[in-house]
């Protein structure tokens, strides 16, 4: 690979890992503060409340961060990719443009409202507030993912004399099959952040016994989201998001198995190494026949190994894709494991009490975004090596008159910019999580007392 | 349905300017207008709960513009790469410079972010401005329908063009001339007492400054393109946009002076309305011209995406419009009227 490409897919995997990791606990946080609202309105009780405005705080200063690092997304299409813009903007041009109009202008009005508002509305009216920020968030995820669908999976076009694409079907373009379920585990994987964030903090108020009657319930709101968002990403979401790829992108699915070889009764390796130069896996801890059975849900089924395609339609990068897979269906699985526990243990009131289980819950909170980031990288190695699947590669994307040089002096320039803004993130997220909620809390002990207001809820 | 878009992104982008516009301006007179900490705190807190929407409209610009023309959009924002950058930069630190300034009780971190807000606000101007600058001057475009600016060579309008030049320099000053009175005029409107009053005498400075360097501006340009003038011989009709831009200057020097707030803000949107739709209406239909030779000129036939998706998104477009408005309408009525400071800082 030449130097400018390399350095164009740098950058632009850079600056999109780097920027999703504030909307995936927007997104996720804007449910469950829709949530707590609904909650505070339901049961008449003004902790939740307290509860969403706390994370309300943390929700502006993520999102802000969010909206500075996505503008450059908009902008890089174009600037380092102009090939692809020519190529493909005929189609993802009405995606993007959608979200700008739909989303943005959405979650960006109500925000100021929802953040700023709330003594000059009644407390349905801050709700609805609320509800119009979700909404808004999510759209903007929906857009995102159809554009990215398209990319993984294009309909609805027309090839012009020139060779670049045009929408010709809208509909084909918005119910793309690979579009719901792309979209369903994305958000499900943004939930799962939010959520796991939620808990840490309940874990470290209730471990720390500062704001206990909040802690508690984070963990509450917090594990039972977690659990059901992490059990949707297993099932049905993440085998669904599997079946598109079976169906239409089958040298992905090889490479993310590191199956090389055609096999029937493929087997499902839970790890092994890749081993690019002899093309075969080292080490391998398999199921015997399972691969063959969640792929086309018959034993002995033959799912076609990597020697099936040509080495040029073959995912470029096959170890990184193999482990990025990998790290995200193990931490998957763990999550699934820790909520169900910490679930049990809640049922049985004991949770607020097991030291050992909240230290775990407390030490969660990063790894839903390595999960989210390998997932991500799945879906995006996975394609290529096309930039829009069997129509154009990568390679071919690149902006040609932007010099390996010009892209490195901005790619430097973002990872510095990127680290002065992670530093400042962690330091004002610290002193919010230290400032905690406005309202001061008894310090309560034992296991089953908690504040006057909440005895209804014990039990819950 | 191409002279539809055109306008679409022509509108959007006017709109951007009018609206984000103000909250640079606010930017540029932070220190002018704002003497002590506090009353910098209520500067921030006019534009505080509206800027963020008022920012999306450049986006959602962008996104007409890659949906309606993608060639244009990939040209320009591939030709004009280490701008764009510079931009994305300015864009993220004025950001943080509102964001987070009230997030810490400390003299020093206020100090540090009013700087960051102002110094990102009046470059955002000026590179604003230099980019119509470069528009109407023309970039080196090839037969390839592409081009790569440096940031500047030998500050000449012709021959080997950089992003800054004598001219696009000019177009650059008096962005930041323009958004400077308008946002003055926000801030007029939404304060009270010294901060207003400084906000007023700004605007008044401004706009004697402002008529001067559009006068300049008008001439320069008439050197630059003298083409941009056939539109207007054909169309007699299009006299009143630069009419509304000089009318609409003189109407801001003559509420200033009765102290009509209100009034004084509109017309200097209607300024700036008036001189980008006039630049829009000379350059129509040619999308971003060539310095190279005409035939290169990128115009609304050779950029366009096809007919199905631009109509589609008459459709679509229409309807996110009339919901934007609704938004807006709605953002702007609950936080009207003049800031006060409370306990619920910005």
């Amino acid at each position: 690979m030449d130097n400018a490409l390399l350095i164009h897919r740098l950058q632009f995997s850079f600056t999109i890992t780097y920027h999703y990791l504030f909307p995936q606990l927007t997104m996720g946080l804007a449910l469950l503060i829709v949530i707590l609202k609904s909650l505070a309105m339901w049961k008449k009780d003004k902790q939740y409340d307290e509860a969403a405005r706390f994370w309300a705080k943390i929700f502006g200063v993520n999102f802000v961060f969010g909206v500075i690092t996505g503008i450059p997304m908009e902008f890089q299409f174009g600037t380092n990719w102009a090939k692809f813009s020519t190529f493909a903007g005929g189609v993802i041009g009405q995606t993007l443009a959608m979200e700008g109009m739909f989303a943005f202008f959405l979650e960006s009005s109500f925000l100021g409202l929802f953040l700023y508002g709330e003594k000059r509305m009644s407390q349905w009216a801050h709700w609805l507030m609320g509800v119009m920020v979700f909404i808004g968030a999510w759209l903007s995820g929906f857009f995102i993912i159809a554009t990215n669908a398209w990319m993984q999976h294009p309909v609805g076009y027309t090839t012009a004399a020139d060779g670049s694409l045009h929408v010709n079907d809208f509909w084909a373009l918005m119910l793309n099959p690979w579009v719901f379920w792309q979209y369903v585990h994305n958000m499900g994987g943004a939930v799962v952040t939010g959520a796991f964030a939620m808990t840490a903090l309940g874990a470290y108020y209730t471990l720390t016994r500062k704001n206990i009657a909040h802690g508690q319930l984070f963990l509450r709101v917090g594990i039972t989201a977690a659990l059901a968002a992490s059990l949707w990403q297993a099932f049905p979401s993440g085998d669904g998001q599997g079946r598109n790829i079976v169906r239409y992108q089958p040298a992905t699915l090889a490479a993310m198995e590191g199956l090389y070889k055609t096999e029937a009764n493929a087997p499902l390796v839970i790890i092994g190494q890749p081993n690019t130069a002899e093309q075969k896996l080292d080490n391998p801890i398999f199921i015997p026949g399972a691969l063959g059975f969640l792929t086309y849900q018959r034993w002995g089924a033959e799912v076609k190994g990597l020697d099936a395609f040509p080495p040029d339609q073959r995912p470029d990068n096959i170890p990184l894709l193999y482990y990025s897979y990998h790290i995200m269906v193990g931490l998957g699985t763990i999550f699934i494991a820790i909520t169900l526990i910490a679930a049990f243990l809640l049922w049985r009131g004991r949770l607020f009490h097991s030291r050992w289980m909240l230290w775990i819950l407390m030490l969660s909170f990063p790894f839903p975004y390595i999960a989210n980031t390998a997932g991500w990288m799945t879906a995006e190695l996975g394609r290529q090596p096309w930039l829009v699947h069997g129509l154009l590669r990568t390679a071919h994307g690149a902006s040609e008159h932007v010099s390996a040089g010009n892209g490195l002096f901005t790619l430097l320039g973002f990872m510095g910019m990127y680290t002065a803004l992670s530093i400042l993130y962690l330091f004002l997220m610290g002193r919010e999580i230290e400032h905690g909620a406005s309202h001061p809390i008894h310090q309560v002990e034992g296991e089953r007392t908690l504040s006057p207001q909440l005895a209804p809820a014990i039990g819950d | 349905m191409l002279t539809f878009w055109f306008i679409v992104v022509a509108l959007m982008l006017s709109v951007y300017v009018i609206l984000d516009g103000f909250d640079l301006g606010a930017g540029v007179i932070h220190h002018l207008a704002g003497k002590n900490e506090r009353e910098r705190a209520m500067i921030l807190r006019a534009i505080g709960p509206v800027w963020d929407g008022n920012e999306v409209w450049l986006l959602a610009a962008g996104g007409a513009l890659f949906c309606s023309f993608p060639i244009l959009y990939a040209a320009s924002f591939s030709g004009f790469y280490l701008p764009l950058m510079i931009v994305l930069w300015l864009l993220m630190l004025r950001a943080i410079g509102i964001e987070l300034r009230g997030h810490l009780d400390n003299h020093l971190w206020r100090q540090f972010w009013d700087f960051v807000f102002t110094g990102s606000s009046a470059m955002l101007a000026i590179f604003f401005g230099a980019a119509i600058g470069n528009v109407i001057r023309g970039v080196p475009l090839n037969a390839e329908k592409v081009f790569f600016e440096p940031l500047w060579t030998n500050f000449l309008p012709y021959g080997r063009t950089g992003i800054l030049d004598w001219y696009t320099v000019l177009t650059g000053v008096i962005a930041l001339v323009a958004l400077t009175v308008h946002g003055a005029n926000y801030i007029a409107l939404k304060t009270i007492g010294e901060v207003q009053g400084r906000a007023r005498r700004v605007s008044k400075l401004g706009g004697w400054l402002f008529a001067l360097l559009g006068l300049t501006g008008i001439v320069a340009t008439m050197q630059i393109r003298p083409q941009l003038i056939d539109n207007y011989k054909t169309h007699l009709w299009g006299w009143t946009i630069p009419l509304v831009a000089i009318g609409g200057l003189a109407a801001v020097n003559y509420f200033r002076a009765r102290q009509q707030d209100l009034a004084a803000f509109l017309a200097s949107a209607s300024a700036i309305a008036g001189m980008l739709g006039g630049a829009a209406f000379g350059l129509y239909p040619k999308v971003l011209p060539s310095t190279l030779g005409e035939q290169y000129d990128l115009t609304i036939w050779n950029t366009a995406a096809q007919s199905y998706g631009l109509r589609i998104g008459v459709v679509w477009w229409t309807i996110g419009m009339l919901l934007a408005m609704g938004y807006f309408s709605y953002l702007y009525y609950s936080f009207r009227g003049k800031v006060t400071l409370d306990s619920e800082a910005a």
